[in-house]
């Protein structure tokens, strides 16, 4: 697989080569023309205004700051949280709907990809319609258990979990696809049973797509700005993440604040960056040892 | 352990891919599915292991009724046409999966994979992985994969279908041989006459969901049942005719037919297998007059292709190498050849008389 990729490189260094010159050069000036303005510019700035204090003012303004402190708190709770439903619920769907043939199952995968579709803000004032506590269609239910949703945390979780679904079943259906179903049944005829097939021999399977997806699902949970804000109802260390928190920051005039919190969401993205390299390069890695067999 | 096979019906969808099968496997028996591709052998094949639910009918083991039973419960040991060995596993713990869903101890698991491993000839390749090895060793981890659990049976599907000749020439010999060593009731599927012929005890022939014939291999070989078998186990010349009154009339050749003794003339259609043809310089009795085209050694006989005017076809016949040279055979050679034997079968459709 890697000597593939060694000779699609040089055939399509080859190809590139029998254009003119300055059709070459013209390409790939716009190509870092777009990178530099749209990415490495505003990513850089966005260090040298958190930074402008110093060091010790940045870390003033994430830690000494009570409300930024809590909306680091709460971000920390509501996107392991979210991550975490989401990657159980996403395993479960992927694997239904592959291992599966059932009416509606088509129906089904495209229903996984709206929240792709559907603007954030939007889904954030459907929940926000249905679950509020004196107007919402579930609102006698719910006060009569007492439970909070909206203007809440764990109306901020449903909100984050409904932007970020699609990346595990995303990930994970065409892998378990063309894994097939051989070895589950050779699994089952050797007498496991589905929990023991589910441990010994899918997950071991798809671990690396899995892992894929739990990132990118954690990467979109972290940055979820416009359903979380219709939903929080913005209360002072309550309903703030950091997403929240940089905006407000930034409202309020104060830019080196809103500046660090924004450095560490940046922070989390490139981390998120690396790893998914790294990973990327392990799952060549596994599949060229499968795909020789 | 015999297995017994009631009255099974399966669909998928509009198509039907077994009916109304009924079949008894006799216990420590090597039996064959036999057929072309959709004739319903691996269906029946899986069906029998549990993997597949039929939609009528019932499965015994000996007088244990298992229809409902889970693939899971049956202790059966399954060897997939693609091997289907857990890729992230090695070799060791491949063999050892079964017992170690059974919470086996250590030592025994240990011992029990070592011996297995020994077995199938494997013997200091369990640390590596099911894609290092080449495709035989793989199908012989998968083998030992199945018998580590001590199945009351073996079911493969098409266990050599993926393999080049002489690795699967191997393997069928040293199959066969490690059946007469185990004593496990033995069930395989396959498409291949010639493999067939030569492992089984009891070969099934299958075609369109339904089974053809069972018998010996040389029961089946020698009396096919029906012209389906009689076509699908290896070449024939086929001859149209008609039968009447006890005789069976094919262009100049006219031979005795007990079994039709009706005035009324019917189609019917002769076959002869190129071993049953005889070629010869002067004519005799019912010869046909043939050019030979081709002449190709394959193996322990010569295969020569004679063009019948007379007919519009080509005969293959098969040659010793001895009459060959006695006869100083070459291409173009004007011979004459004449069947020795003749099957001759009734289309059934025909019976509305």
């Amino acid at each position: 697989m890697h000597v593939n990729s060694v000779r699609t490189q040089k055939t399509a260094g080859r190809m590139v080569a029998n254009e003119p010159l300055w059709f070459r050069i013209l390409l790939i000036s716009l190509c870092y023309l777009i990178a530099i303005v749209l990415i490495i510019v505003p990513l850089i700035y966005v260090f040298v205004q958190a930074f402008s204090e110093g060091i010790s003012g940045w870390w003033n303004n994430l830690f000494n700051d009570a409300e930024t402190r809590h909306s680091v708190f709460l971000t920390l709770i509501v996107v392991p949280l979210a991550v975490l439903v989401n990657t159980v619920c996403g395993v479960a769907a992927a694997w239904t709907l592959t291992k599966f043939k059932f009416p509606g199952r088509t129906l089904l995968m495209t229903a996984l990809d709206l929240p792709f579709a559907v603007s954030p803000v939007v889904a954030g004032l459907m929940f926000v319609l249905l679950y509020n506590l004196r107007t919402g269609y579930f609102a006698p239910l719910l006060n009569e258990i007492g439970f909070k949703i909206i203007f809440a945390w764990p109306g901020l979780v449903m909100a984050t979990m409904f932007v970020t679904i699609p990346f595990v079943a995303r990930e994970l259906i065409p892998l378990m696809q063309a894994l097939g179903d051989d070895e589950e049944l050779a699994a089952v005829s050797l007498g496991a049973s589905p929990w023991q097939i589910f441990w010994r021999v899918t997950l071991p399977n798809i671990k690396w797509g899995l892992l894929f997806g739990v990132i990118q699902c954690n990467a979109r949970a972290i940055g979820e700005f416009g359903a979380v804000y219709v939903v929080s109802g913005r209360i002072e260390r309550e309903t703030y993440t950091m997403a929240l928190r940089v905006e407000k920051l930034f409202q309020d005039y104060n830019n080196p604040g809103s500046y660090a919190v924004a450095s560490v969401l940046t922070l989390m993205a490139l981390s998120t960056l690396v790893l998914k390299i790294i990973l990327e390069r392990m799952v060549a890695a596994s599949m060229e040892q499968s795909s020789s067999e | 352990m015999s297995i017994s096979v009631q009255n099974l019906s399966k669909r998928f969808g509009d198509f039907v891919a077994l009916k109304n099968v009924n079949l008894e496997v006799p216990s420590d028996s090597l039996t064959a599915l036999l057929g072309p591709s959709g004739s319903g052998k691996t269906t029946l094949l899986r069906i029998i292991s549990g993997l597949e639910s039929a939609d009528e009918g019932s499965i015994l083991f000996k007088d244990e009724d298992v229809t409902t039973r889970s693939a899971r419960d049956r202790e059966v040991g399954f060897v997939f046409q693609h091997y289907a060995l857990f890729r992230h596993m090695t070799v060791f713990e491949n063999v050892a999966f079964g017992m170690r869903v059974r919470n086996a101890p250590n030592g025994e698991v240990r011992e029990r994979v070592n011996e297995l491993l020994h077995l199938v000839r494997l013997e200091g390749l369990g640390q590596r992985y099911p894609s290092e090895l080449s495709g035989g060793q793989r199908q012989r981890v998968a083998l030992a994969r199945a018998l580590a659990v001590k199945p009351r049976m073996l079911l493969l599907d098409e266990p050599f279908g993926a393999l080049d000749a002489k690795v699967r020439q191997e393997l069928r010999t040293w199959l066969r041989k490690l059946h007469e060593e185990m004593h496990v009731t033995t069930v395989f599927v396959t498409h291949d006459q010639e493999e067939a012929f030569e492992m089984a005890d009891q070969v099934v022939v299958m075609s369109q969901g339904h089974i053809e014939q069972t018998g010996t291999p040389q029961a089946v070989f020698d009396n096919p049942a029906t012209s389906f078998v009689m076509d699908f186990l290896g070449n024939v010349n086929v001859f149209h005719g008609r039968v009447q009154s006890g005789r069976v009339q094919m262009g100049p050749f006219s031979l005795q037919y007990d079994e039709y003794q009706n005035e009324e003339p019917r189609n019917a259609t002769a076959y002869v297998r190129p071993h049953e043809l005889d070629i010869d310089r002067s004519p005799s009795q019912a010869s046909l007059l043939g050019k030979i085209k081709q002449i190709n050694p394959a193996g322990s006989v010569l295969k020569v292709r004679v063009a019948v005017e007379e007919f519009g076809v080509e005969l293959n016949v098969d040659v010793t190498h001895y009459r060959a040279k006695q006869l100083e055979l070459k291409l173009n050679d004007i011979v004459y050849v004449h069947p020795r034997s003749v099957r001759v079968f009734m289309p059934e459709t025909d019976y509305v008389i």
